[in-house]
Parts: C-alpha cells; sequence; structure tokens
C-alpha cells in the first residue's frame, strides 16, 4: 500500500461522501425530472404518468416565445464571444511575452470575477442612457450583455487548446507559402476547432440559462426562458416549469454529447 | 563572394532576450552557401546555427546584415514569400491531413493547378518511397515515413533551397544512417542546394560537401570535410570534429619543443612562440627508441576495440596522449598499461594551432 503512494479513495467514509455528493447533485435533478411528467397538478404529490405538461408547455404562447427569444439570443452571444474569444485567445498565446500579460488576461477573464449583480446595475444604467439617447428597444441591448460574461467560458477551452497546440505546425505552413490567414484558415482554424466547439458551446449553454443580467437589462415584453420560469414560480408553481426545465436539461446532455464524440474523433 | 553562391549572409547579427540582458546567437556572421551543394551548419547547442537557418527561411529577422538569395536581399521578407522550404526536427506535419494533403500544401498555397499538384505529389511519392502511404493521416505511419513525408513536402514546390533543421536526431541509429544515405541521393537526384544543421560530427564529416563550424555565434571554419579534419583553424574546431590531442610547444626557428624536450616536426611558416599542436590519436605511433623525434612515454591504459586498441599515453613532460593503434591478424594490441614505450607523430600529421 505504501509503494502505491497516498490515494483519497483509500481515506475512511470516503465511499459515503461521495455517495452523499452525487446524491445531493442528482436527486433534486431527478425528483425534477419525474414530477415534470406527474399527473397531477401538484409538484410534490405523485398522481401518475402523464404528458400534460408538455403539451400545456408546447401549447402555451408565451413559452414558445421566450424560448425562440432565448435561442435567439444565445446563438447570436456564443457566436459574437466566440470570435471574439478566438481572436484574444490568438492575440494571448501567437505571440511573445508581452508587458501587462496578466492584466490582458484578468480583464478578459473580468465577468468570471465582478459579482454578477454588479454588472448587471452597470448595464442596467448603461444601457437606461444608451436608450434614452437612442430610442432603440431590442434585442441587442441582451445580445450584447450575453456575449460580454459569455466571452470568458469561450477563450477559456479556446485558450487552453491553443496552448497545446505546436507552434511549429504554424511556422510550417508558412515556409510553405501560406499567408498568415491561409495560416489560420487551414491549419491553425481546424486544429483549434474542438476548443471553438467547446467554447461556443459552454457560451451558449451559459447565455442560455443566465437570470440576473437578463432580468437587469431586458426591456418590457423581453422574457427570455429562465425569466418566464421565474415570473411563473412567483405566481404559481406548477409541473408545466418541470417540464421546460427537463427539455433544457435534456438539450444540454444532448449538446455535451455531441461535443463530446466530436473532441475524442478529432483528437 | 563567389558568383557562383546561391545564399550569402553578410554580417549577420541577432541578438534575443531584452535589450537588459541581450543574448548573441549570431555576431556579424558571413558565409557563402553555394549552388547545389549539400553544406551544413556544425555546432554544439546554441552556437547559432539553428538560428542561421530560421533567419534563412524568414522565421526571425536578422537584427542587422543581410540575407541574398540569389543575389537578392531576402532578410525581411516574411517566410512564405522566400522560395526556400525547412524540414522541422519535429517534422510538424499537419496532422488534420493526408500524407497526401501534407505534400501537396506547399503547391496548394502557391496556387498551382489542381491536376498539377496530383501530377507532383504522385511524383514525390515515389521519390521518398511512401505510394502506398498517400491516404494515411500522418499519426498513422511510423517516424521514418513521416521524416520521409516531411522531406517530400519540403521538396514538392521545388525551392531553391531546402533547410534540414536537426531531421535525424529523433530517429534510432539504423534508420538515421539509412537516412543518411537517402538525403544524399535526394540531394543528387533534385539538384537542390541543402542546408543542414546538425551538432553530430560525424553525420557532417560523411554528408557534406562543405561545413561551416560554429560556436559562441560565429564561424570558425568553413570547408570541406577533408579540410576540416585535417586542417582544423583553431582549437575548438580540432576538439570538437573527432579526437584531438593536444600538446602545448614552443616554436624556435620553425621547430616546435615539447617541455620534456623532445623535438616535434612541423611544417613551416609558423611564427615563433608558444603555440599548441593537434596530432589525431590515428597518427600517434609506436617509435623504436632512438629514433629521430621519438618521444619517450608510458602506457597509463590500453582499451582493445577490435579495430585498434586506444592506448592512453602519458608523455616525459606529463602530457596526456591517447594513441589508436591498428590490431594485428593474431589480436596483439599492443603495449600493456605500464610500458615505458617511444612514440612519434606521422609526418605532416601535427597541426599548429594558437595557444
Amino acid at each position: 500500500m505504501a509503494e502505491r503512494g497516498f490515494s483519497v479513495s483509500r481515506l475512511p467514509g470516503f465511499s459515503t461522501v461521495a455517495v452523499m455528493v452525487f446524491v445531493a447533485l442528482y436527486l433534486p435533478i431527478a425528483m425534477l425530472v419525474v414530477f415534470s411528467f406527474n399527473s397531477g397538478t401538484s409538484v410534490a404529490i405523485w398522481e401518475g404518468v402523464s404528458l400534460r405538461w408538455y403539451v400545456s408547455a408546447w401549447a402555451n404562447e408565451q413559452v414558445k416565445e421566450a424560448t425562440f427569444r432565448s435561442l435567439i439570443i444565445a446563438s447570436a452571444a456564443s457566436i459574437v464571444a466566440t470570435t471574439v474569444a478566438t481572436m484574444a485567445a490568438l492575440g494571448t498565446t501567437r505571440r511573445k511575452a508581452f508587458k501587462g500579460q496578466t492584466l490582458i488576461y484578468v480583464m478578459i477573464n473580468q465577468p468570471l470575477m465582478v459579482p454578477e449583480i454588479v454588472t448587471a446595475v452597470a448595464l442596467l444604467i448603461f444601457f437606461a442612457t444608451i436608450k434614452v439617447a437612442t430610442g432603440y428597444q431590442g434585442l441587442g441591448y441582451l445580445i450584447a450583455a450575453h456575449s460580454a460574461f459569455c466571452i470568458p467560458f469561450a477563450y477559456l477551452p479556446i485558450r487552453a487548446r491553443l496552448e497545446g497546440m505546436d507552434y511549429t505546425l504554424e511556422t510550417a505552413a508558412a515556409d510553405l507559402y501560406a499567408t498568415p490567414w491561409q495560416t489560420f484558415r487551414r491549419v491553425t482554424l481546424p486544429l483549434l476547432m474542438p476548443g471553438v466547439i467547446a467554447g461556443m458551446m459552454l457560451s451558449f449553454v451559459t447565455s442560455l440559462d443566465d437570470v440576473v443580467i437578463t432580468l437587469f437589462v431586458k426591456s418590457a415584453g423581453q422574457d427570455t426562458l429562465p425569466t418566464y420560469m421565474l415570473a411563473q414560480i412567483r405566481r404559481s408553481v406548477t409541473s408545466e416549469v418541470n417540464a421546460i426545465s427537463t427539455v433544457l436539461l435534456g438539450l444540454t446532455v444532448v449538446m455535451l454529447t455531441v461535443f463530446f464524440l466530436l473532441t475524442r474523433k478529432k483528437d | 563572394m563567389s558568383a557562383d553562391a546561391i545564399i550569402e549572409a553578410k554580417s549577420v547579427t541577432k541578438t534575443f532576450g531584452g535589450p537588459a540582458e541581450p543574448v548573441v546567437a549570431l555576431d556579424h556572421v558571413s558565409a557563402a552557401i553555394l549552388r547545389n551543394e549539400f553544406f551544413t551548419l556544425l555546432g554544439p547547442s546554441g552556437c547559432g546555427k539553428t538560428t542561421l537557418l530560421r533567419l534563412i527561411a524568414g522565421f526571425e529577422m536578422p537584427d542587422s546584415g543581410e540575407i541574398r538569395l540569389d543575389g537578392e536581399e531576402i532578410g525581411h521578407l516574411p517566410p512564405n514569400k522566400r522560395p526556400v522550404n525547412t524540414v522541422f526536427q519535429s517534422y510538424a506535419l499537419f496532422p488534420h491531413m493526408t500524407v497526401r494533403e501534407n505534400i501537396g500544401f506547399g503547391l496548394l498555397m502557391q496556387g498551382r493547378a489542381q491536376t498539377e499538384i496530383r501530377e507532383i505529389v504522385d511524383r514525390m511519392l515515389e521519390l521518398v518511397r511512401m505510394v502506398e502511404m498517400a491516404e494515411r493521416k500522418t499519426d498513422q505511419i511510423s517516424g521514418g515515413q513521416q521524416q520521409r513525408v516531411a522531406l517530400a513536402r519540403a521538396l514538392a514546390p521545388q525551392p531553391k533551397v531546402l533547410l534540414l533543421d536537426e531531421p535525424l536526431s529523433a530517429l534510432d541509429y539504423k534508420l538515421r544512417k539509412e537516412m543518411q544515405i537517402e538525403l544524399k541521393r535526394l540531394q543528387h537526384e533534385t539538384g537542390i542546394t541543402f542546408v543542414f544543421v546538425t551538432h553530430d560530427q560525424e553525420e557532417a564529416l560523411t554528408m557534406s560537401d562543405r561545413i561551416a563550424v560554429m560556436s559562441n555565434g560565429k564561424i570558425n571554419q568553413i570547408g570541406s570535410p577533408r579540410e576540416i579534419y585535417t586542417h582544423p583553424v583553431n582549437r575548438f574546431v580540432a576538439d570538437f570534429i573527432g579526437e584531438t590531442n593536444f600538446i602545448e610547444a614552443q616554436l624556435e626557428k620553425g621547430v616546435a619543443r615539447l617541455a620534456g624536450g623532445a623535438r616535434v616536426a612541423i611544417e613551416t611558416g609558423h611564427a615563433d612562440g608558444a603555440v599548441t599542436l593537434a596530432v589525431r590519436p590515428e597518427h600517434v605511433r609506436i617509435a623504436t627508441q632512438g629514433a629521430q623525434g621519438a618521444i619517450p612515454a608510458t602506457v597509463a591504459d590500453s582499451v582493445y576495440f577490435g579495430t585498434d586498441s586506444h592506448v592512453y599515453l602519458a608523455l616525459d613532460d606529463g602530457t596526456e596522449v591517447v594513441a589508436r593503434l591498428g590490431t594485428d591478424a593474431s589480436g596483439h594490441s599492443g603495449p600493456e598499461a605500464g610500458d615505458k614505450v617511444f612514440v612519434d607523430f606521422a609526418p605532416g600529421s601535427v597541426q599548429v594551432l594558437e595557444a
């Protein structure tokens, strides 16, 4: 035992703690999923299996609208964030170390560190000024806000991938007459793709379930799925929310699986 | 410089690191590489040989000085604008492309037609004997095969100069020997100038038309393998290329006198004063007592190597000298440890270096 070294898994109570952690993580989600199939109106008393809440959510125009809005914002924000993050990652890894590099890292990752509520209030005030000045009331504010806080989620996996990539490959492409753009297009980007996809999915999911910033920034009638659900729960707890959550959960699991399969094949 | 030079470096200087702690990688290096020759940059790690190669490729820009290709100054062109290609130490094959796509990459970037690319790539695949592997990904072939693909990829656009950055160092001994022959064959068949970087003096001697021996950011000597081996210009070159005995001596009227009093015949034309004599171990011979130039010595050790014996000697003044003595059919390996012997040096084998 001594020669195999220290191992956490041999500490007393390890399996108990492990089981408790998994229960705490997954039991509430399991209950949410189970009760989304409840035929009764209660979210606590099981009355039988039914798809009525899915049907009701599907028929609900407000749910459809909020879902559509969420998907638009998440798609736009993840595309913007991934593009910006890719450029930032290239700028911070594909060159010699420069003065103030750490400061740049910190600034890029700012949304991870500044309390979300602070950002939310700041954006509310900032956008209010613009709204007054321009009169524009559209989804642009939400997309801009989501793009901003999604950047670090896209940046981190992309940078990790870039740092693991051999810079000699790009040197070799340049040596073989590729212009900087061709080098990026034909060598850097294809090899970076798993990182880009990971970054895009992370930012998509992050945008999809954001509540705090969205609540502060949205104009009237701009509910996203999470803010709609929050509003519903405040009025009365219905299993419709369970059904919507379960669908979101399913979507996330599918995305993660696709991502896993994609990256495994690429490597 | 020669009119037949394809690459000329003129007083090229390159430093790395900030102005506070500059590291001089190349210090006013000048060299001319001739058309169609196999030219080797040889030296220990950190001598600047790879930096010089990277400056020719365009991966680094010189601080000062000129690099000319076919008479045209290219020192500040980006790598993609220079008609030279590189074989990297790590091969740097594109892992997301097949062997065929790798070899065709340079041609594609040059904007050649698809049919032409196909034709040239087919020829290259044959040249490096990789036809069956054309559709494989690069991680599905062996190290030696990756090496050949890297060569084919760099040769396909028919560069004016092929740069090779220690390309054989990752291969095992047997494969390395094969690739040395392969490289010479490719150079003959393509007629392209090869600039080869290595720290392996044996590799340099067997493959090169000419060698530049470098140390501390400077070129010590440029010459054919024979010139460099037989007439090293300084102690560094003599020591780096093969094994050498160094013996301190005083020159008086054209005769070298060792500390123990023995006289050694040398070539004429050297100024009097303190010098270092350089003698290759294979030129140290056992002499008969009383013969002219015979120096008394004691055998410290003798190691039998089959084809020869390495005999470690101490001259009467204490200088340590190694001799390689041929063995005869009986396996007799010459003097044994503790023997008192006399040695001399083969005529014309003693090089006079600055002390």
